[in-house]
């Protein structure tokens, strides 16, 4: 088992209604430099969130205390970029267990489920009332069923529901990876490859 | 054999699909393993943790480039932590048995430069590392694609990964090209016409009379890119061009098995009649040579135009003043005569010997522009040996520019190679974000002509008319 199961999360959420946050800003490349998984969450959006003098941007979302939570909320193709997994480890890092937004990059999501955050694809206009929920209550409370791949804003009861292939959702339900399931057919894919041109 | 028509994606993608999970991805066989010293530790800090083996040593390949010095390569990193990156690539590598052209080895640069300019990179394969511009071996006709770490682990320990299928899109450009426009102009072309988000969740086949004159070396440079539209990846059919430039490189094969090989790689092409989820037609005339003003590559702008306004764009407003207000410009200005400060040509974009001629076609008989800063960077050993060689070297020498030593450089700025904030530098590399060249660089994508003009006069400035 790779990481902590995911079934129900209910959190308040960080909202970072912004377009396009690639993953140089979630984490720049001079970061990249650990030969370890662990300690990127000091790092997650360093230009956004520092000063040149490493003192703090008070104007940025995760410096404001009144926003906390596991989840966050990003702008549209949220992820883009790099195929540095190392983004979806200083999200995880940080204590982020969940991503919405209306859209992702694909690696970035591949990415962020093989290693345990769930990301939530929702429509535009849900975004919108999740960003505008947060805003008008910043405690405003989400739920993450991901047995019935819902999205709830609890205030309001708004749900919308979300898409998952069969094989991640079991996977991240029991907190399961690709690797154990590779492993499980080791000897199908020796005999593919024996055969296979180059 | 089915008589349904089939693409090239697919007949490369079928021929290695072990199995098909229902509602799942597909467990894909992957031909060529890429690695390199950043995204690589982690995933062998994996194995040890579960106890794993490296499954087929010998079908993984590592180079150290993402953040070697390019100057005195010969004296010890002196970044501690990239020095360890660099220790660790080199111990993994020796106590599994795979492949490594260290920093110093002659076969050393950036790893998709170095793939295919040593015959590793065949037509049909499924090539990935953990790089997201891996898409530059499509060129080949690969499905090749840039992968996380945890992905890395994967095919290191089972020599798959797991993928769904994507979708398929063709983007087709005819027509003839004018004077100055290269094939980097082609693709910043393309992005700026889809945006950046545009074939998010497509693999792309490129198409059509401007691909097929393109040399290799364009083809590359093209597919390169196909990941900034949000692509997972870009492939040109393999024809008589990509075979020449194979046919002889050490790893590429010989003999009857080469007469074997060229019989399949002519097969692997698009049949008549294919459907595809998306299609785009363009011509290639009405393409000029590109530049961006903003902070992903979908930003561009063809040089003689003038920055659009907020209204033009349709989605994400906010962002598009974020960005501007991050570059310095404001709406409706000419980029024309806009003061740089530096010119980085090199990376695994345009880091190739065609490259450095294109540079050298303008530079030559001019002089650098005294307050610029140019960095110009061979993406391998063997590109700086042609440098040499063809005499482009001294075209700079004479122009005043210096020559640096292979790897990534200023592309991700890991190393010492970062613009200062605040700076302009007009780039041949892929990315414009924000930060990307360093913290608070500014950074206009283009070719490396409009990379020379610029370097030349100080100023973005439209290489045709620099050319004769
Ligand atoms: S040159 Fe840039 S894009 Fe290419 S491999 Fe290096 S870091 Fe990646």
């Amino acid at each position: 088992m790779a990481y902590d199961k995911f079934t129900v999360l209910t959190s308040s959420a960080v909202p970072l209604p912004i377009e396009n946050v690639d993953t140089d800003q979630i984490i720049p490349a001079r970061f990249l430099k650990a030969t370890k998984r662990e300690g990127f969450g000091d790092n997650l959006f360093r230009d956004w969130r520092y000063n040149g003098d490493d003192t703090p941007k008070q104007d940025f979302v995760l410096n404001n205390d009144i926003y906390s939570g596991q989840i966050l909320v990003g702008g549209k193709n949220f992820g883009s970029g790099s195929s540095r997994e190392h983004a979806a480890w200083a999200i995880y890092d940080y204590g982020f267990r969940c991503v919405v937004s209306s859209f992702f990059a694909d690696i970035f999501k591949n990415n962020s489920m093989n290693i345990g955050i769930l990301p939530v694809q929702v429509s535009e206009d849900f975004l919108d009332r999740i960003f505008k929920a947060i805003e008008a209550d910043p405690q405003t409370q989400l739920e993450v069923d991901l047995s019935k791949q819902t999205i709830t804003i609890l205030s309001t009861g708004d749900s919308e529901s979300f898409d998952i292939n069969s094989y991640k959702k079991h996977n991240l339900t029991n907190g399961f990876d690709d690797i154990d399931y590779l492993q499980a057919m080791k000897e199908e894919i020796s005999t593919f490859a024996q055969n296979s041109r180059y | 054999m089915s008589s349904k028509p089939t693409s090239l994606f697919d007949k490369v993608w079928d021929a290695h699909v072990v199995r098909s999970i229902a509602d799942g991805p597909d467990v894909l066989l992957i031909d060529r393993h890429f690695i390199h010293e950043v995204t690589s530790p982690v995933a062998f800090l994996g194995l040890k943790t579960r106890n794993l083996g490296v499954m087929f040593p010998d079908r993984t390949f590592a180079t150290a480039d993402h953040n070697t010095p390019t100057i005195n390569q010969h004296l010890p990193v002196a970044d501690p932590l990239s020095a360890n990156q660099l220790r660790a690539l080199e111990e993994n590598t020796s106590s599994y048995g795979i492949s490594h052209w260290g920093l110093g080895n002659p076969k050393n640069g950036i790893v998709h430069v170095v793939g295919p300019e040593n015959g590793i990179t065949l037509p049909g394969m499924t090539i990935v590392c953990g790089d997201s511009h891996t898409s530059t071996h499509g060129a080949f006709g690969c499905i090749a694609f840039g992968i996380g770490t945890s992905e890395v682990e994967m095919v290191l320990s089972s020599q798959c990964i797991m993928q769904p299928k994507a979708k398929k899109m063709r983007i087709n450009v005819n027509g003839n090209m004018s004077k100055g426009v290269t094939p980097k102009d082609v693709v910043l072309y393309i992005i700026s016409k889809l945006t950046a988000a545009g074939a998010t969740g497509y693999f792309v086949e490129y198409a059509g009379s401007v691909f097929e004159n393109m040399s290799m070396e364009g083809r590359m440079t093209v597919c390169n890119m196909s990941i900034e539209m949000g692509a997972r990846g870009g492939m040109i059919a393999p024809d008589e061009t990509t075979f020449n430039y194979i046919k002889g490189r050490e790893k590429a094969p010989k003999g009857q098995a080469w007469d074997d090989a060229v019989e399949y790689w002519k097969t692997l092409k698009t049949d008549e009649g294919v459907v595809f989820d998306k299609e785009y037609n363009f011509d290639g005339a009405d393409i000029e040579p590109m530049i961006t003003y903003g902070t992903n590559p979908g930003m561009g702008m063809g040089i003689s135009q003038l920055i659009p306004t907020a209204a033009d764009i349709d989605a994400g407003k906010a962002s598009f003043a974020k960005s501007l207000q991050y570059m310095g410009f404001t709406e409706s200005e000419p980029m024309l005569g806009k003061k740089i400060d530096y010119v980085f040509i090199g990376s695994c974009t345009n880091g190739r010997i065609e490259d450095f001629r294109a540079f050298a076609s303008v530079v030559k008989g001019r002089k650098k522009a005294d307050h610029v800063t140019a960095w110009i960077v061979p993406g391998s050993h063997v590109v700086e040996a042609q440098i040499r060689e063809e005499g482009i070297y001294d075209i700079l020498i004479e122009a005043g520019f210096e020559l640096r030593q292979p790897g990534c450089s200023a592309c991700l700025a890991m190393n010492d190679d970062k613009i200062p904030a605040g700076k302009y530098a007009v780039s041949t590399s892929n990315r414009n974000f924000e930060g990307r060249q360093g913290p608070g660089a500014r950074t206009l994508l283009a070719s490396p002509l409009v990379a020379a003009a610029a370097a030349v006069t100080g100023i973005v400035t439209d290489p045709r008319t620099l050319i004769a």
